[in-house]
């Protein structure tokens, strides 16, 4: 459905360029786009994002295998388990060690939890982007702040973890894991229907996102798009489900997809996964026993033998994999990142074209970036 | 000893001349009290505690920020029209100070009796909206530049209900001097007669105060800040200075026009003290109202913001005008024509909240899905 960009009349029409960022309160960090605007028709959108380079893969490959895993908390920034799942998986794929199943359920446990903690931080940076002053905000971060209390007495950080290790982990839980958890997830159930309140069933809300930003399943799939982004479109993509890892086939939970791809519907994806985290984190706090967390006999330094492996873990914003390279030694010779924010960021200017200003503002959000990721 | 000035009796300037610096001084404060209390009413409902350091409990917070502001360097981009840069900010500043002169608040205790006051006073708060426009040429920035357009869009688009929905109370009143719309509510306020109205100017003086739903030209997370965005210091605080002074005051007028100011419950019998409070109560309770709004719901974009005001709340203002002249037309017996008023009034406002409700709930087509590069209507 072609549109004519300019009006047939006399006066010369002059297309504005707006520049968003990298100083803008809504691009997520340091990201900049230039928009071409007709009154307040966005006609274009050149993204550029690179202002948050720092290197990350090269520098991994400086690093031994137990170093870079506090590296791979500085790419993904809000879902950290995640991001170190992959490279401690692709690791252990590599050195062919066999992980105990009390470190499997554990790191499940977490890693879910992560999903929950990133997914408030998105609705509740989401809410501002659509106007809310600041009381989504301070809903979902009360959320995220029980959650990151649980994280800081498991792992003694409250944002760099670092916990997961080649093998299981790298220390025990606390003896009180399970009952806090419970405690977690009662909070968070609460949160969750807050959140609902505050935005899902809100009129003004569902005005400003509902048919907003759509893509359709197959652009979706070309961009390489993953995570509530695809399955918003309708494809059922979860690799939790799809290539099931650590004990994701021994668990019931449901994939949620959407219909139409627009911003309503990346929303409501990631509140019903919440609620799928929440089903999770309870199955697998049933199927905790006592165990060893580390495999009995672990080198001093691990080594791995020369080869090469993909290995990529759902994070909450999608496919987050990690290429590594071994000749050998105890670092890696080439490490790549897959990142999850990178590809979905592809498919913004397909989104935006055509939508005012101030939905250019709302996709950008509903896409989830973190800029860390998207860098590296 | 010639006791005339300018032809008029000096008193007469000395009268003046204290109840404008009553005014301005009286505004100023209020001004500072409202952005302290907004400070605190958002932070209790974002489970925060708002300012708590300057002062006890925080209470000198807006001094310190007036403070820092006035101390500030006044900026001007190099590119800035001097004159319409500077300017601006007085455009916006000194409408919402004339509007004050015909507000009551008790029997008798307003700036000057005005009997055109409804009407003067809508003149007049249309006229700032000239500041916003300069602010926003003047900057010579394109995000004021779109700010100041939606603005200019906005406040024409919601003049008009807001206008209307006046005169439909102007007609029930049967007068358009404010103080005798206040004291004609001695028995009924308005709010009964015409909810519809109402409602329409609640949501008209939202928009016309540029405030959560309707905050689209200043739209702090995509505008950044709209017209005022290169403003600093001294010049800025002129800006907020008028935005609180204008929620006030047409949180005074919705109190005397609609909520019976301060002749209902009370009446006249009462003292001027009682009346006084009780105007400020209830312009206390729009202006919390305000506040909570803001606190709650997310913003609207500029296309369903004119689609709401010319297709729904300007076609209910008239039909309540004529249901209005009917009415009063052809049933002038009092309390017949009262209960039809406010029947066929509430009736409006359920049609107005099925429509909001049928925009929001109703099936909606797929929305159109844009191939690669082309763009979409």
């Amino acid at each position: 459905m072609a549109t004519q960009v300019h009006p047939d009349h006399e006066f010369d029409v002059q297309d504005l360029m707006i520049n968003m960022g990298p100083q803008h309160p809504s691009t997520h960090g340091v990201f900049r786009m230039v928009l071409v605007v007709d009154g307040e028709i966005v006609r274009d959108v050149v993204p550029y994002i690179g202002y948050m380079h720092r290197g990350g893969e090269k520098l991994a490959e400086t690093m031994d295998y137990r170093q870079g895993i506090g590296w791979m908390d500085r790419t993904e920034y809000l879902a950290q388990f995640n991001a170190e799942l992959s490279y401690v998986m692709a690791v252990e794929a590599l050195a062919e060690l066999q992980v105990p199943d009390r470190a499997q359920w554990i790191r499940m446990i977490l890693c879910e939890l992560n999903r929950i903690l990133s997914h408030f931080m998105f609705t509740g940076a989401f809410g501002t982007d659509v106007g809310v002053f600041g009381t989504a905000f301070t809903y979902s971060f009360r959320e995220r702040e029980v959650i990151q209390d649980l994280f800081e007495e498991i792992t003694g950080d409250r944002m760099m973890y670092a916990y997961f290790r080649p093998g299981g982990l790298a220390w025990e839980v606390p003896d009180n894991f399970v009952p806090r958890v419970r405690e977690v997830l009662k909070s968070v159930r609460q949160g969750i229907k807050d959140m609902n309140g505050l935005l899902t069933d809100n009129e003004v809300f569902r005005a400003r996102t509902v048919g907003v930003g759509a893509i359709s399943a197959a652009d979706a799939t070309d961009w390489g798009c993953t995570g509530p982004v695809l399955r918003s479109t309708g494809v059922p993509l979860d690799l939790r489900r799809t290539e099931p890892y650590l004990k994701y086939d021994e668990i019931d939970f449901d994939v949620i997809t959407g219909t139409t791809g627009d911003v309503f519907e990346r929303f409501t994806c990631r509140i019903g996964e919440m609620w799928e985290s929440i089903r999770i984190v309870e199955q697998c706090l049933e199927r905790l026993e006592p165990g060893p967390i580390m495999p009995d006999r672990m080198p001093r330094m691990l080594r791995t033998p020369p080869g090469e492996i993909y290995m990529r873990t759902e994070a909450p914003r999608g496919e987050y994999g990690i290429y590594l390279v071994s000749k050998g030694g105890n670092r890696p010779h080439r490490l790549k990142i897959r990142s999850s924010c990178f590809a979905n960021l592809q498919a913004l200017r397909d989104m935006t074209i055509g939508s005012y200003v101030a939905d250019a503002v709302v996709i950008l959000g509903s896409l989830d970036i973190v800029l860390g990721e998207v860098d590296r | 000893m010639n006791n005339e000035l300018f032809g008029k009796d000096i008193n007469v300037w000395i009268d003046a001349f204290i109840r404008v610096n009553i005014i301005t001084i009286m505004m100023t404060v209020v001004v500072m009290g409202l952005i302290y209390l907004e400070r605190k009413a958002i932070a209790r409902f974002q489970m925060r505690l708002g300012p708590t350091r300057t002062g006890p409990m925080g209470l000198l917070q807006s001094v310190a920020d007036a403070l820092k502001l006035v101390a500030k360097e006044d900026v001007r981009p190099r590119n800035a029209d001097p004159w319409i840069f500077e300017l601006a900010p007085y455009f916006v500043f000194v409408p919402v100070f004339l509007m004050f002169v015909a507000i009551p608040f008790a029997v008798s205790w307003e700036v000057r009796v005005l009997d055109l006051g409804l009407f003067y006073v809508l003149a007049v708060s249309s006229v700032n909206i000239v500041g916003w426009v300069m602010a926003g040429w003047g900057s010579d920035n394109r995000y004021a530049m779109l700010g100041a357009l939606r603005a200019a869009a906005q406040s024409i688009s919601y003049e008009l209900p807001l206008v209307l929905s006046m005169i439909a109370i102007a007609m029930v009143a049967n007068s358009l001097n404010l103080s005798e719309i206040v004291a004609g509510q001695g028995r009924i306020p308005n709010i009964i007669l015409q909810p519809l109205p109402f409602v329409i100017f609640y949501i008209a003086m939202l928009a016309e105060l540029n405030r959560t739903p309707f905050d689209i030209p200043v739209g702090e997370s995509e505008m950044v800040g709209g017209p005022y965005v290169e403003y600093s210091g001294i010049r800025w605080s002129f800006f907020f200075l008028a935005e609180y002074a204008s929620l006030f005051i047409l949180a005074l007028l919705a109190s005397a026009v609609f909520l019976g100011g301060w002749a209902w419950p009370l009446g006249e019998d009462w003292g001027r003290w009682w009346q006084f409070i009780l105007t400020g109560v209830k312009a206390g309770a729009m202006i919390f109202s305000v506040f909570w709004v803001r606190s709650t719901l997310p913003r609207l974009r500029i296309d369903q913001l004119m689609t709401f005001s010319w297709k729904v709340l300007l076609p209910l203002s008239f039909i309540q005008i004529m249901v209005n002249g009917a009415i009063l037309v052809y049933e002038p017996e009092k309390e017949v024509g009262q209960t039809l008023l406010g029947v066929t009034s509430v009736f409006g406002v359920f049609f107005l909240a099925w429509i909001i409700n049928r925009s929001v709930t109703r099936p909606r087509p797929r929305p159109v899905v844009a191939a690669r590069g082309e763009a979409v209507p």
